[in-house]
């Protein structure tokens, strides 16, 4: 019993570590998205991101310095799509797809020119990293039964970024749905029209939603290159942006049900590594190719069967003309 | 000037213009460089399985400069755009190309069928051509040796396996490293984690945490990034690193690396192409040939330990030693290589079952 618990913890653990990404860029997503402007960009933001922050770590000796030009390099990016589709009324997941493939290519060129590394920035050392943080009294609880464990090994030992994902999801619940921000955005995301014939501006408020989301993206690339590896590595989001915007479909533009979506994401990510060699009662060893289909069977069972019809925001993809 | 005079020196001109520029294409087509090619499958970065192939490639531009003129592709995929990279490297002029990863196989094979002038070189494949040769390092000579390091400085008596696939290179690894720590300890286990990917930071760094969370106090990987050591020295453990020295990413946790080297293989295939004696074979090198080697030990390894992988290392090297003599029995306990004699190559490039000491089973 003391093995499943300890198994299940840390299972839990990695779960926290592989969702942190997901849940910055699940919420990037639901802030530009709930204001109407699709973004499929969210993979780009978090390479630049990465990339951005492994690079000034890497040449300045601060991890915070890195942390700070991710932001404003991912918030560049989001800018740009901004402008494509904001000002310019462009077609907004043509304008994601470009920043996808500017930034993956973006990042290598910089990286080969100034690193000479295949791409990828210099190895990290510990001080220009993201390291864990030990929550008092974890050391001393550690033996205390069943909950000393919950806190010593799944509470505490993570590093900063972990804990601001976490904070994040309340804090974006509160700005949505208890700010005049957070209704004006939701507003714009339904019915631009009324929202300008408010006398608001659907661009600016369009315009923060995206800048909101640059900052979460370049939270969730620092993390990829400055917290979970050591290094950025070329293409090393690998997908997770679009996972994260499967997050966002499958909790329906919802804060709360995107920590969850993107938990279970990550529980079932972290299950495929910690399942191999691990007899299970009544079944013994469950078979290696079984465990890494599992991730996929229960999100398609998942989304098929439990979630039931996603709908977007109504002018979501539509850019907004102020009629004359 | 009359009409003969200048024909005459017309001729002479003409004459005189054609045998200059024949001097001159003749002599730019004598010292026209080979062009050869490297087609990569991951980044080249500053360590790894590519790194160390690069590193061949610049002894090569090193050695003979101006004679060859060299092309590098990296990050290539395998499959289709596999085909495609060595499609283009051959119709472009390369007359020797190589392939650096098992899944070039196929498409190398299938580009050299329509390139017979080109010469083609895949690496840790077994298929060849009039024009294909392949080429390995014994790799698993140099995971016995770290497997004598790993059971001499475990102290749970578990050690931990990132792997990336199934396939019989990378079990004929966790076998021989099984073995090798058997040698010092026959105690030990091996714990195997899967990541289904040559080259995947996040999950090669998960599988590692995973395993020492399971008890594992010295992990090792076959994948190709610098992850497992990293995460062995924020975790305060020991690793074994892979293809090349990684002790900058984990000074304290690194207590060795399996390294390989193909400086030589690749200068070598060059002068044949030169001198037009290049003919498809397939190379297998191990210690003996410089192919395998180990990374500096680090100062928490005790020299008893050092010097005995030095005496396995110059056994190994003699051929007195090999990490599949018999007695080899699998996790069932049937016995596959008998009491006296020694795997041979052929059994040994199929090797499809974990040794008795491996934990899991093995996907088929």
């Amino acid at each position: 019993m003391q093995d499943a618990w300890l198994w299940l913890i840390l299972s839990l653990d990695a779960t926290l570590r592989v969702a942190t990404p997901l849940i910055f860029a699940a919420l990037a997503g639901l802030f530009s998205e709930r204001s109407g402007v699709v973004d499929i960009g969210l993979e780009g933001k978090m390479l630049v991101g990465a990339f951005t922050a492994a690079t000034v770590a890497a040449v300045s000796d601060s991890v915070w310095l890195g942390l700070l030009m991710a932001l404003l390099a991912s918030v560049g990016f989001a800018l740009l799509h901004g402008f494509a589709c904001i000002t310019h009324r462009g077609n907004q997941v043509v304008s994601g797809v470009a920043i996808n493939i500017l930034a993956s290519g973006l990042t290598v060129v910089l990286g080969l020119a100034w690193f000479h590394q295949g791409g990828s920035t210099p190895p990290l050392t510990q001080h220009q990293r993201f390291t864990a943080i030990d929550l008092p009294f974890a050391q001393q609880l550690a033996d205390v039964p069943v909950l000393g464990l919950f806190y010593s090994e799944l509470l505490s030992g993570h590093n900063i970024l972990v804990y601001l994902a976490l904070a994040l999801v309340p804090l974006s619940w509160w700005l949505l749905y208890r700010t005049r921000f957070g209704l004006r955005l939701r507003a714009v995301g339904e019915n631009p029209k009324a929202v300008d014939t408010a006398g608001i501006s659907v661009a600016g408020l369009r315009y923060r939603a995206v800048i909101i989301a640059g900052v979460l993206c370049g939270f969730a690339g620092a993390y990829l290159s400055t917290a979970q590896n050591a290094q950025f590595i070329r293409d090393m989001t690998a997908g997770q942006g679009f996972m994260a915007l499967a997050a966002l479909i499958f909790a329906k533009w919802r804060p709360w049900p995107i920590l969850l979506a993107c938990l279970l994401f990550g529980f079932l990510d972290a299950v495929a590594v910690r399942l191999q060699g691990v007899s299970l009662p009544g079944i013994g060893l469950v078979p290696v190719q079984l465990i890494e289909a599992l991730p996929y069977i229960l999100t398609v069972i998942l989304l098929a069967g439990f979630i039931g019809k996603a709908n977007p925001p109504k002018a979501i993809g539509l850019p907004y003309v102020k009629d004359r | 000037m009359n009409k003969a005079v200048f024909a005459q020196r017309f001729k002479a001109f003409a004459s005189s213009f054609l045998l200059a520029s024949c001097v001159v294409t003749g002599t730019a087509m004598a010292e026209e460089p080979l062009k050869l090619g490297f087609i990569y499958v991951s980044p080249i970065g500053d360590a790894g399985w590519t790194y160390q192939h690069d590193l061949g490639r610049k002894a090569i531009e090193e050695k003979f400069g101006d004679k060859i003129q060299v092309k590098y592709v990296e990050s290539v995929p395998e499959g289709a755009e596999a085909e495609r990279v060595t499609r283009e490297m051959a119709a472009g002029g390369n007359k020797l190309i190589f392939g650096t990863s098992f899944g070039f196989m196929n498409p190398m094979l299938k580009v050299a069928k329509t390139f017979p002038e080109t010469h083609f070189e895949h690496a840790t494949g077994y298929k060849t051509e009039a024009n294909l040769g392949n080429y390995n390092a014994r790799f698993y000579e140099g995971r016995y040796l770290s497997g004598i390091v790993a059971g001499s400085m475990t102290k749970s008596n578990t050690l931990g396996y990132v792997a990336a696939f199934p396939i019989p290179e990378v079990v004929m690894g966790i076998n021989a490293f099984t073995r090798g720590a058997q040698t010092v300890n026959p105690n030990i286990e091996v714990k195997v984690v899967w990541v289904n990917s040559w080259f995947d930071p996040g999950r090669e760094r998960e599988a590692a945490v995973a395993l020492m969370d399971q008890g594992a106090d010295v992990v090792t990987h076959h994948t190709d990034s610098t992850a497992v050591v990293v995460a062995a020295e924020e975790k305060g453990k020991y690793a074994i690193a892979y293809h090349s020295d990684m002790s900058k990413y984990g000074p304290k946790a690194q207590l060795t690396a399996v390294t390989h080297h193909w400086e030589k293989f690749y200068t070598d295939q060059v002068q044949q192409v030169l001198d037009k004696t290049w003919k498809p074979t397939s190379i297998w090198g191990g210690v003996k040939e410089g192919m395998i080697n180990l990374a500096p030990l680090n100062a928490a390894v005790p020299k008893e330990v050092a010097d005995k992988v030095e005496q396995a290392k110059a056994a190994l090297a003699a051929g007195s030693l090999h990490p599949f003599a018999g007695p080899v029995v699998d996790q069932d306990g049937k016995e596959t290589v008998a009491a006296g004699s020694t795997i041979t190559d052929e059994v040994l490039a199929k090797m499809d079952y974990y040794v008795k000491g491996v934990q899991g089973k093995l996907p088929k």
